[in-house]
């Protein structure tokens, strides 16, 4: 500011090309005014160059038959639903895969950078071998690795694998029991809610007590007692309403059970495998970066190992973690679109098969970028506010 | 991925591209010495890269006889492998100057996607192909009820599949690829139980696949499927050469003139002949298209006649031996029929 003053001072005698703040604003106006002609250029060209195409950009096809058949849809949806409903279902099938992805991809993740820090040797190698191997390998690579080279030598249907519970594994997927809920289930799932309501008010009255009396409860015990009890007791009130929908062997494949399909198990295994050894790395450095002088602090006061890692490492570890956490997070979404390399109908695939029927390319390619951007901004939104909770409170 | 590189590049162009390229595709492939052709990535017979990376096959025939008549040498084509998907974006947005690619007439493609069908080379039908050995006892589609499904996406197969399954009440799970090539590992590793695509396809895929004889193409043809090369709408003149050159082939076969004895028939005394082959006093049929008078001799000894297209590269000169069927000349029992050139 003193700069701005000491020439403002002599102003009287220099133009106002030379100065600063005039200047300042003039560029300003240039590049602002640049940008917005540039952007208005861009779509008038692109507009004309549509229109001298006989290419309307109208998202009305949208409502028409869609014509073709999906394998694996989580809403009802047949060829006469229409390419909104189609895209739905790409949509549903993405957000699938991702939300497991990620829950898989962050525990595996979280053992194996623990693991790599362990002082036992065989665990310490292993860990590394594993984030050596995933880390270095290209995505599309381990899904073809999983689809082609592991799934796809599985036996034929009638030669199915018999796992436990009635389970069946062959190159068509695993087919698991699937549950049915009988009468009065319901109150099941009421018993279900109450005992989480219970945990929570015993684990905040351990706390509260805690604090108070320094007295510890074992409240892990009483929680677990709470929900095996509560769901137990309703399940004999109401006579056991669940059987299990066990898979048998069709004439072509499994039928009944809930099945899985292989492009789903490959693209879910490779995802979360890949990811997995990126947030180890991320893990392993959040866990470096605690200064050894915490723990060893810890112990001094007489802690004890486990509860140190749980109440003095991991907290702080963890405002190192998340933000790092967060661009694997959207890696892993944005990479299920490779699901298009084994056939999964996730929201590019499908959206694909749409435009090609269609034509209308310019529309999809827009609705998969703004699908893929919302995804990605709710995700960086959600972990930003993780993030502020986790992240070092400076008093 | 690359339907999506296509859709941004196509986005991208039309941005940037202060004109679009219009009309004169014929001005555009001559100042450019070579013609854009969109082929299939590997269709054995009709569009495949042999030994030495070149590509020969019937569609690829049908370049390089467009090629011949506008620059008197068949080789002067540069090829586009194209998916099932990314093929029309790509015609669409002008990277390539004509489709030849197995690709089915539908009224659709000549109206909403703005194409021009120029003519039928092969009249084809959807068929299904079962591993007899995995599947014993099957002999019709109507026993395949929950069976799985391998398919190309983006294809009228796809439809047709979707629409026979449900007119005949049979439950399917269809397995979609992009790809032929994963088509053909999937239906090959087991996948699935079927494999449909036009009836033509379906006999080249199964010399590719480990076991050929354990496979049979069953009986049903669930659909007409007409093949043909297209083009962009709103330029005749290129609509009208890429047309012609498909007639004078069939007519070349109906005249009996070949790759071998074309020279010698240009001092045929059958006026038909003659005026085919630029021989006719003040002939004109050559330029009137934009191409030069002997245009017809050109492609026939660039890459002979519709018969011996066909026979070399998917007929009984192939290992595919598909008999000519339908797409024998009509005066030989079959349909394939071309308006004369007069």
């Amino acid at each position: 500011m003193a700069s701005v003053n000491a020439i403002k001072d002599d102003g009287d005698r220099t133009s106002l090309i030379y100065n600063p703040v005039v200047r300042g604003i003039v560029f300003q106006c240039v590049v602002f005014f640049g940008i917005l002609a540039l952007i208005y250029w861009f779509v008038q060209n692109t507009l004309d160059n549509l229109a001298r195409a006989g290419r309307n950009i109208s998202f009305g096809f949208l409502n028409e038959r869609a014509g073709f058949d999906i394998g694996q849809a989580l809403i009802p949806y047949s060829s006469d639903s229409t390419y909104t409903d189609a895209l739905q279902v790409g949509l549903l099938n993405t957000l699938l895969v991702a939300a497991v992805g990620i829950v898989t991809a962050t525990l595996v993740g979280f053992i194996v950078g623990i693991g790599r820090l362990s002082r036992n040797w065989l665990i310490r190698k292993i860990c590394t071998v594993y984030v050596e191997v995933f880390r270095n390998i290209p995505p599309l690579l381990v899904i073809f690795f999983w689809y082609l080279g592991v799934l796809a030598i599985l036996p034929q249907p009638r030669d199915s694998i018999n796992l436990p519970f009635g389970s069946l594994l062959s190159n068509r997927g695993l087919s698991i029991p699937r549950p049915v809920w009988g009468e009065g289930a319901w109150l099941v799932g009421l018993a279900f809610v109450i005992a989480i309501a219970m945990a929570i008010f015993v684990a905040r009255r351990a706390s509260a007590r805690q604090m108070a009396t320094g007295q510890r409860l074992p409240v892990l015990w009483i929680n677990l007692g709470l929900f095996v009890g509560l769901i137990l007791l309703a399940m004999v009130v109401t006579g056991f309403p669940l059987s299990f929908d066990v898979p048998v062997l069709g004439a072509f494949q499994t039928s009944g059970g809930f099945a899985i399909g292989p492009e789903f198990l490959a693209l879910y295994l490779s995802l979360s495998l890949y990811t997995a050894s990126f947030i180890a790395e991320i893990v392993r450095a959040g866990i470096r970066g605690v200064g050894r002088g915490q723990s060893e602090a810890a112990h001094a006061l007489g802690i004890r190992s486990g509860t140190t890692t749980r109440l003095v490492v991991i907290p702080q570890a963890m405002r190192i973690i998340v933000p790092p956490l967060t661009s694997q997070y959207l890696n892993l979404t944005k990479n299920s679109s490779l699901a298009i390399a084994v056939g999964y109908p996730d929201l590019v695939s499908v959206g694909g098969t749409i435009l090609n029927k269609s034509g209308n390319s310019i529309q999809i390619v827009a609705i998969w970028m703004v699908v893929y951007l919302t995804i990605s901004l709710l995700t960086s939104v959600f972990m930003n506010w993780f993030n502020t909770r986790v992240a070092l409170v400076e008093r | 991925m690359k339907h999506i590189a296509t859709g941004i590049i196509s986005a991208a162009i039309l941005s940037i591209a202060a004109t679009a390229a219009s009309a004169a595709t014929l001005d555009d492939v001559k100042a450019r010495g070579t013609l854009k052709c969109g082929v299939n990535t590997g269709l054995a017979g009709f569009a495949a890269p042999n030994d030495k990376g070149e590509y020969s096959g019937f569609d690829v025939d049908y370049c390089r006889a467009v090629a011949a008549a506008i620059f008197n040498d068949p080789n002067k084509v540069e090829y586009t492998p194209t998916s099932a998907k990314d093929r029309f974006e790509l015609l669409a947005n002008g990277s390539i100057d004509l489709l030849a690619r197995n690709s089915t007439w539908t009224l659709s493609r000549d109206s909403s996607l703005k194409f021009n069908f120029t003519g039928i080379n092969y009249y084809d039908g959807q068929g299904f192909m079962i591993n007899a050995k995995k599947i014993p006892g099957v002999n019709s589609a109507l026993q395949l009820s929950g069976a799985a499904v391998c398919v190309q996406t983006g294809t009228t197969t796809e439809l047709n599949l979707a629409d026979y399954f449900k007119a005949n009440n049979l439950q399917y799970n269809p397995v979609v690829f992009e790809k032929l090539e994963e088509v053909n590992a999937a239906y090959d590793s087991g996948r699935c139980d079927v494999y449909t695509t036009d009836q033509s396809g379906l006999y080249a895929i199964r010399l590719s696949l480990t076991a050929p004889d354990d496979h049979v193409v069953l009986p049903e043809i669930i659909s007409k499927e007409p093949l043909g090369p297209l083009v962009r709408q709103g330029d005749d003149q290129w609509f009208d050469i890429v047309k012609w050159v498909g007639f004078a082939l069939v007519d070349a076969e109906e005249l009996g003139i070949t790759q071998a004895n074309v020279e010698e028939m240009k001092g045929s005394a059958n006026p038909e002949i003659k005026r085919m082959l630029g021989g006719e006093a003040n002939s004109k049929f050559g330029t009137d298209l934009g191409l030069s008078e002997d245009w017809v001799v050109n492609i026939v000894k660039g890459v002979g006649n519709y018969g011996e297209i066909f026979e070399r590269n998917i007929g009984a000169g192939s290992p595919l031996k598909i008999a000519r069927g339908l797409n024998a000349l009509w005066t030989k029992g079959g349909i394939q029929y071309a308006p004369p050139i007069r």
